[in-house]
């Protein structure tokens, strides 16, 4: 995805890139040990953190871009790459593992023709292993997060996450026509 | 009257919030006078969603299982004709589920709206926290916290008493006290469902805990995947700040303290408490060696101390009633109540509080109904990760920290996976080794380079390539790792695997030796084979995506197995039960 504002990264452009962190940055660039929040806010803004975004907040923060980028790699939530409108965090805690998780990412790879971590082509979905949910008892549970909140699908089986993921595409379909 | 609905994140998850929404239509609709409140996590998770509807004599009737669909009935019934709904009430036998537990910590899970501070003082909150600012002196409350023998349920097991006396004593005006909210044991929820039902009784401890150590900053670390619970803390905060229990001068006693929440960004290893600091500062959460303790010197070099959710939230309760109250439940040398996260292949999974000293039957059996459509038990998976797999000739091994250790697992944050003959226990090792390869931050090289070792040659042996010489390959690797490694992640991750040798080593040898999976659970080493059970309806080759089923309509099927992939299809296609997989 390229990003808005021309090439030449001059200041005057990169400020209107990131308007919106600007508040973000005012408030914690300056509080010692706030760059994971940083990171956090950054990406609930934006869906990822971008090479830009970060060189910006190197700037902001006067952090070393390397070791934004050190963070950023070490823990699970923060992505490099944009992610589409529902993300699909498909629990594989030991329970979900117990009660079949690996059969439903099996279907949501058919079915979506996606493997984990990517994106449809569509820009639809992506498709997350995550660790655990913490609703064990309702083993296998995926979360789908969009801009309408989180939801949590829990007793899933081959078929039902299926007819959730058409839903979804077909509502994503319609507000795009 | 008053509809409550249970809305933590597995109420939610089964449809409660759209069971709430029909009620509050019906109700309005029909003009009833009656409210609708939430509460949090009951705990039956089985059962959900859950609605207690209160009349206005205080009696409680409690419905389960109330899809939307279910609500008309219910408000006809019971709303309107002062009859209950006998197809959605709680049965005699799931009411057992609570009336056998123990309620320290989730004492008020499930029964007030943790959205409403005043609930929580009704039900006795924040009179342990007046109690010690106006009548005791910070050492007497370590003293009652060491009468009680509560030890630190976060996995480790450390007298909580010992930590906050650490943190006292170490010199310095400046002193942090931080709450491990990172719950990471994939397996183990009991801390979510405390901070969604119950955020105060966290609070209180916390301030409690400040006080007997001298610390004036609280930060609660909690998971970024736990939403739910971090709005639930800001506003149980916000209201806690309104009402003079967080701030300064706390009811006027002159103590100040206050608390902020740090959301994780997904790292097991932070649960270690030197990482879970580096995290705080906003570094790479990599584990330090120790000393210097975390008590001397922590978050910013200044004194600090970490306690997990449930060993504060049991704080309040065990200042109200006295530690000897809390001590005299348990066992000698592992007292109170724990909770437990029943999960896996069990009939009624949720949360499980007992006093410590119950043994496996008694929970999984007594409280949990058995294992799922009563196949037979296998083992019980505690500990997560850092934890093992106690077999089923163990299951009248009582729950403390000692017999739990003895074992090879640990009672760790108190996950409870329950396991059934179709469980692999060289595939539950394998799963676990690729979460602590994932999981390892990398710092030393035992764990880094030793769990991607040990997992690929569990990947060969649930593969069918395994070899001669593989278990011994693995126990060497296993020991040399627990030796080579600075933090618990390393200390502990070869146990899942070291515990299945123990007890399962046969089934090692079956997939390496005989190249079968006595489970029929690792893809590679199944058959799947037609019966005589066949009527010939085609529909199994028909769905077949390798074209290796053969047959003529009304003759028996036959499957070649050269040509099949194993993807379970005609399995699940067929209406007569005629195809099996070993």
């Amino acid at each position: 995805m390229k990003e808005k504002g021309c090439s030449c990264n001059c200041s005057q452009n990169r400020e209107a890139q990131f308007k919106e962190l600007a508040p973000v940055l005012e408030q914690y660039a300056t509080v010692p040990g706030s760059l994971i929040t940083i990171l956090q806010k950054t990406q609930d803004i934006y869906g990822y953190l971008s090479m830009d975004a970060i060189n910006y907040i190197s700037e902001k923060t006067g952090i070393k871009p390397a070791k934004i980028y050190g963070v950023a790699t070490f823990y699970a939530q923060f992505r490099l790459k944009p992610i589409g409108k529902y993300l699909i965090m498909l629990c594989q805690g030991t329970a979900c593992h117990v009660n079949g998780s690996e059969m439903i990412e099996e279907a949501i790879c058919e079915y979506l023709g996606i493997e984990d971590g990517e994106t449809t082509e569509d820009g639809v979905f992506t498709l997350n292993n995550v660790a655990c949910l913490g609703c064990c008892s309702l083993a296998p549970v995926m979360m789908i997060k969009s801009a309408d909140g989180d939801e949590t699908y829990g007793n899933l089986t081959k078929d039902t996450v299926k007819q959730i993921l058409e839903e979804i595409r077909s509502k994503a379909q319609e507000v795009t026509r | 009257m008053k509809v409550v609905i249970g809305q933590g994140s597995c109420g939610v998850a089964t449809g409660a919030r759209k069971t709430a929404a029909e009620f509050e239509r019906q109700i309005a609709e029909k003009k009833i006078k009656a409210d609708v409140d939430i509460t949090g996590c009951v705990g039956t998770c089985y059962l959900e969603p859950i609605v207690d509807i209160y009349d206005d004599d205080g009696k409680m009737t409690r419905y389960v299982k109330v899809q939307p669909d279910k609500v008309e009935k219910i408000v006809e019934d019971h709303l309107i004709n002062s009859r209950i709904a006998e197809e959605q009430a709680i049965t005699e036998e799931d009411k057992q589920f609570i009336e056998k537990q123990h309620r320290v910590v989730l004492r008020n899970c499930g029964v007030i709206n943790p959205e409403k501070i005043d609930e929580y003082i009704a039900v006795d909150g924040y009179k342990a926290i007046a109690k010690v600012l106006s009548e005791m002196k910070p050492e007497e409350v370590i003293e009652e916290i060491k009468i009680s023998g509560l030890r630190g349920r976060g996995g480790a097991g450390f007298p909580t008493w010992f930590k906050w006396n650490a943190a006292k004593q170490s010199p310095g005006n400046e002193k942090y006290l931080v709450c491990n909210a990172d719950e990471g044991d994939p397996g183990a929820f009991m801390d979510r469902s405390v901070l969604e039902g119950d955020p105060h009784s966290l609070i209180e401890g916390m301030i409690i805990g400040g006080y007997a150590m001298g610390a004036t900053q609280g930060v609660i670390y909690c998971r970024a995947e736990y939403p739910l619970a971090i709005k639930r803390l800001e506003i149980a905060m916000d209201q806690a700040r309104e009402k003079g229990f967080l701030g300064k001068n706390i009811l006027g006693s002159g103590f100040d303290f206050d608390l902020r929440i740090k959301a994780g960004a997904g790292a097991f290893v932070c649960g270690e408490e030197t990482a879970l600091i580096a995290s705080l500062e906003g570094e790479r959460g990599m584990p330090r060696l120790k000393p210097p303790f975390p008590a001397a010197k922590g978050y910013w070099q200044k004194p600090t101390d970490i306690n997990n959710v449930e060993t504060l939230a049991n704080v309040p309760w065990i200042i109200y009633n006295g530690g000897a109250a809390f001590g005299a439940m348990g066992t000698e040398k592992s007292k109170g109540t724990k909770v437990f996260a029943l999960a896996g292949k069990i009939k009624k999974g949720g949360l499980v509080e007992v006093p410590m000293g119950l043994t496996l039957r008694e929970v999984i059996y007594g409280i949990g109904g058995g294992i799922k459509n009563d196949r037979k038990f296998k083992a019980v998976q505690m500990g997560g990760p850092s934890g093992g797999c106690i077999p089923a000739e163990l299951i009248d091994t009582p729950v403390t920290y000692e017999d739990i250790n003895k074992t090879g697992a640990i009672v760790g944050s108190g996950g409870m996976i329950v396991m059934d003959e179709d469980t692999c226990m060289v595939d539950m090792a394998r799963y676990f080794l690729n979460f602590t390869r994932d999981e390892s931050c990398g710092k030393c090289n035992y764990c880094r380079i030793g769990t991607k070792r040990m997992l690929e040659i569990l990947e060969r042996i649930t593969e069918g390539e395994g070899k001669d010489g593989d278990i011994e390959l693995l126990e060497e690797l296993a020991m040399k790792i627990k030796d080579g490694s600075m933090c618990g992640l390393g200390q502990t991750a070869p146990n899942p695997v070291l515990t299945t040798l123990k007890y399962f080593r046969s089934e090692y040898e079956d997939h390496i030796y005989k190249k079968k999976c006595t489970a029929a659970s690792c893809k590679a080493l199944i058959t799947y084979s037609i019966t005589d059970a066949c009527k010939g309806c085609t529909l199994c080759s028909k769905h077949c995506p390798a074209d290796a089923i053969s047959g003529s309509v009304k003759e028996k099927h036959v499957i070649d197995t050269y040509k099949c992939v194993k993807c379970g299809k005609c399995l699940d296609t067929c209406k007569f039960g005629a195809i099996v997989k070993a």
